[in-house]
């Protein structure tokens, strides 16, 4: 039996329409515009300004606290303006919009394809590279990496388990990560594990990505302490709660930091830029997406610039297709629509899924009839219908007691329901509310 | 960008299930059971059936559209299986009349005046069936004898069912083992070779239906095997205790509609808990209940009654049973 999480769960149609298409470079455009907030917590501030020339890889927007993240330029030219311009969550946020000249480099960022497999910075060291390269969370959260790597006082990391898991449907830049960059991926989590003190890393990956669990499994013959870890395809698999149940079997508590059962995770594209960053000296400007959809021409796998629109990747995937209803940032499953294709790819864009029209309009809402499936496929252990009857209602005190707060917004309620009841929708609502309460109370 | 596009949040897809799917599913899952029926009861059965969902699906259109002037749901196929399953609970000798006084309360009182579909605190067509089993009590009970297929309407044999023989007769001072002579075999038992209602009666098609819906997952195996679970041991007990006074679990299982009850009544979505700790406590509750009603009570059989006094604990249940949180701390 392979591993599993130990509740709920769902298994939608997984549609990996672009695992077989190679990462792809593409194309540098004329412009870009680098948004200074693409993670979680403070924006960046810009240390550039009109006019100024940069160069790719040279640092624009610096953190601004311990929980925000540097920002680089991923192209070289100059900075024509920076200017508030919609992003995908489709807010006005600053950005720095840049000129496209060439292609320079900062000379110190090894452009190589050599393998550099020797370890050689301190765990000091490393968790600074992290820092200064703006790593964040590439899973999609954007949490910063250098954050996650600074265990508090008091806590011990045990094993570090990376999340290869890629559950949501249609995404594969991970998979095509771990085919092509396979021994970077094992460098950069032996960087990660020496950053952490651990001698054991767990990498998780669901068993419809056969090749890729056994090419990671033949090279990491070669490194000490990598574990491959196959698990049973199921969706919220990549939730960290979610993984460190499947992996190692406990259960992170109610509120609490997987640091508290010994475990930290990353994601497996996080730790291909972690060697770049540390190896290679190259900083986070560039990541791998996927743009997919069942009528795209064609479905594949790109290397793009921080910064490039939506819609360059969009042309070189073959164009919008005529039926399209909805485009969403990221997975189908917790991606977010976008409202337009002149938003710039981010740190946390995993991916771009074109969903045909009819698949899109979401059907008449009907009354509860009580089955009950909504309880048994939340991964939390939660009572989805009765979340969404108190965030209606407003009995936030309800809400809090029957551990809102728990729910990681994965969707699989919402997908579920046989009534199309909105239920995520209601627990946002609800969850937005509680939070601002608990703070409130502090 | 020349189309619109949609602009909504999170989850994008759905899993195109509906309550259109679920409902027929039901249906499709009690065929072999009706099947059953008309070629046990012929004619009768047919009339039964086609009277009892003619008038459920009348009553609820007539119901929406005229008195609560709302929308007219009549094809979500609740109301048919309300009208299968009241049929089912119900003698294939039972008058027109009484059929449509026995659909029109389970769904206008067992439903619509809950407010419709979800709302409802008891299963629309037990309402219906106790309601007709205590103003008819005379034609509730005489069962027809099956003459298969021919089997006519009106005019035919009637018997007691198993349960009614053993109950009678031990209330006489028979012994048990001489009562068992005059009760089919497990295996006719279990084929429907016996007197009853015209959907208790066979357990193999029942069972089938249960399969059915187990794989395609219309409903898990929580209230089912914890009804039949509670039932085996219980009487098991008591028939190891003295065997000459109670029947054993084989004969419980397959009498009385308990697999009706366990797969299709207690197993209703809208009346049974929402957890899975809550579907196995209300199915115990219901198991010992019957046990309770059929041994100990004035009644020969139970499962009725012990599904609508635990539909009415489901609220409590919901409220009191937690499914299991992830990352709960111990106690």
């Amino acid at each position: 039996m392979l591993k599993t999480f130990s509740i709920g769960g769902i298994h939608p149609a997984e549609n990996k329409l672009s695992a077989e298409s190679a990462i792809q470079a593409l194309p540098i455009p004329q412009m870009v515009s680098i948004p200074i907030s693409q993670h979680i917590g403070a924006p960046a501030t810009a240390i550039v300004k009109k006019g100024d020339e940069v160069k790719v890889g040279q640092l624009i927007a610096k953190s601004s606290g311990f929980v925000s993240a540097n920002i680089h330029s991923s192209v070289s030219g100059a900075v024509f303006k920076l200017d508030d311009i919609m992003d995908a969550s489709g807010f006005r946020r600053t950005s720095i919009i840049i000129k496209v000249d060439g292609d320079e480099w900062l000379e110190h960022i090894d452009r190589s394809e050599e393998l550099v497999k020797d370890i050689k910075a301190s765990k000091e060291e490393i968790i600074k590279q992290v820092g200064d390269a703006g790593i964040v969370g590439l899973g999609g959260a954007t949490f910063p990496a250098h954050v996650k790597l600074s265990v508090p006082p008091g806590k011990t990391a045990e094993v570090l388990i990376i999340n290869a898991v890629e559950c949501e449907p249609y995404l594969t830049s991970d998979h095509r990560i771990m085919l092509e960059k396979g021994d970077e991926v094992l460098v950069g989590t032996q960087i990660l594990m020496k950053a952490l003190e651990v001698n054991k890393a767990i990498i998780g990956i669901e068993n419809n990505k056969p090749d890729a669990i056994a090419h990671l499994t033949k090279l990491a013959a070669n490194y000490n302490g990598i574990e491959i870890c196959p698990l049973k395809t199921q969706y919220p698999q990549g939730g960290e709660k979610q993984l460190i149940s499947a992996t190692i079997k406990r259960e992170v508590p109610s509120g609490a930091l997987p640091i508290e059962v010994g475990a930290v995770v990353q994601n497996v594209g996080t730790a291909y830029a972690v060697y770049e960053a540390v190896q290679k000296n190259k900083p986070l400007f560039e990541r791998v997406a996927t743009v997919t959809g069942k009528s795209l021409k064609n479905p594949s796998n790109w290397m793009f610039r921080i910064g490039t629109p939506v819609k360059d990747i969009i042309e070189a995937a073959g164009g919008m297709p005529e039926d399209t209803g909805k485009i969403v940032g990221g997975g189908p499953m917790m991606g977010k629509a976008l409202s337009s294709i002149d938003v710039p790819l981010t740190k946390g864009s995993s991916g771009l899924l074109l969903l045909p029209k009819e698949e899109t309009a979401r059907k008449a809402t009907k009354a509860c009839i009580r089955c009950g499936k909504c309880v048994s496929v939340c991964p939390m252990g939660l009572e989805p219908y009765l979340l969404m009857v108190c965030a209606d209602k407003k009995d936030y005190e309800r809400l809090e007691k029957d551990a809102v707060m728990d729910c990681i917004e994965c969707g699989s309620c919402s997908f579920t329901c046989p009534a199309h009841r909105p239920l995520l929708d209601y627990i946002r609502l609800g969850k937005g509310k509680v939070a601002q309460i608990m703070r409130a109370r502090k | 960008m020349n189309t619109k596009v949609l602009v909504a949040p999170s989850p994008h897809v759905h899993s195109g299930d509906s309550i259109q799917k679920n409902m027929y599913g039901v249906v499709f899952a009690m065929l072999p059971a009706l099947l059953f029926s008309f070629f046990y009861f012929g004619l009768g059965a047919l009339v039964v059936t086609l009277t009892a969902v003619a008038s459920c699906y009348l009553f609820e259109f007539l119901i929406q559209k005229y008195i609560l002037k709302t929308e007219v749901t009549i094809n979500d196929g609740s109301a048919l299986i309300t009208g299968i399953l009241l049929a089912f609970n119900v003698p294939s000798n039972l008058p027109i009349w009484i059929i449509m006084i026995g659909a029109l309360v389970a769904i206008g009182i067992g439903k619509m005046t809950f407010g419709g579909l979800g709302n409802n605190v008891f299963n629309p067509a037990l309402v219906g069936r106790v309601f007709l089993l205590i103003s008819f009590p005379v034609q509730m009970t005489s069962w027809p004898v099956s003459k298969g297929l021919t089997s006519g309407y009106i005019d035919v044999e009637t018997g007691a069912t198993p349960l009614a023989i053993i109950k009678e007769g031990l209330k006489s001072g028979q012994s048990l083992s001489s009562l068992m002579d005059k009760i089919p075999s497990n295996m006719d038992m279990f084929l429907g070779n016996m007197g009853g209602s015209m959907g208790e009666i066979a357990g193999a098609a029942l069972v089938l239906g249960l399969i059915y819906m187990l794989i395609r997952k219309i409903i898990t195996w929580h209230i089912p095997v914890a009804v039949i679970g509670s039932v085996a041991i219980l009487t098991g007990i008591l028939h190891m205790a003295d065997p000459e006074a109670y029947a054993g679990p084989v004969f419980h299982i397959l009498t009385g509609g308990l697999l009706l009850g366990a797969i299709f009544m207690a197993t209703d979505y809208v009346t049974s808990p929402m957890s899975n700790k809550g579907m196995i406590i209300y199915g115990v509750g219901i198991g010992v209940l019957t046990v309770v009603i059929r041994v100990f009570g004035a009644y020969p059989e139970g499962v009725s009654f012990a599904i609508l006094i635990m539909n009415a604990f489901v609220p409590l249940i919901n409220v009191y049973v937690k499914p299991k949180r992830f990352g709960e701390k111990r106690k």
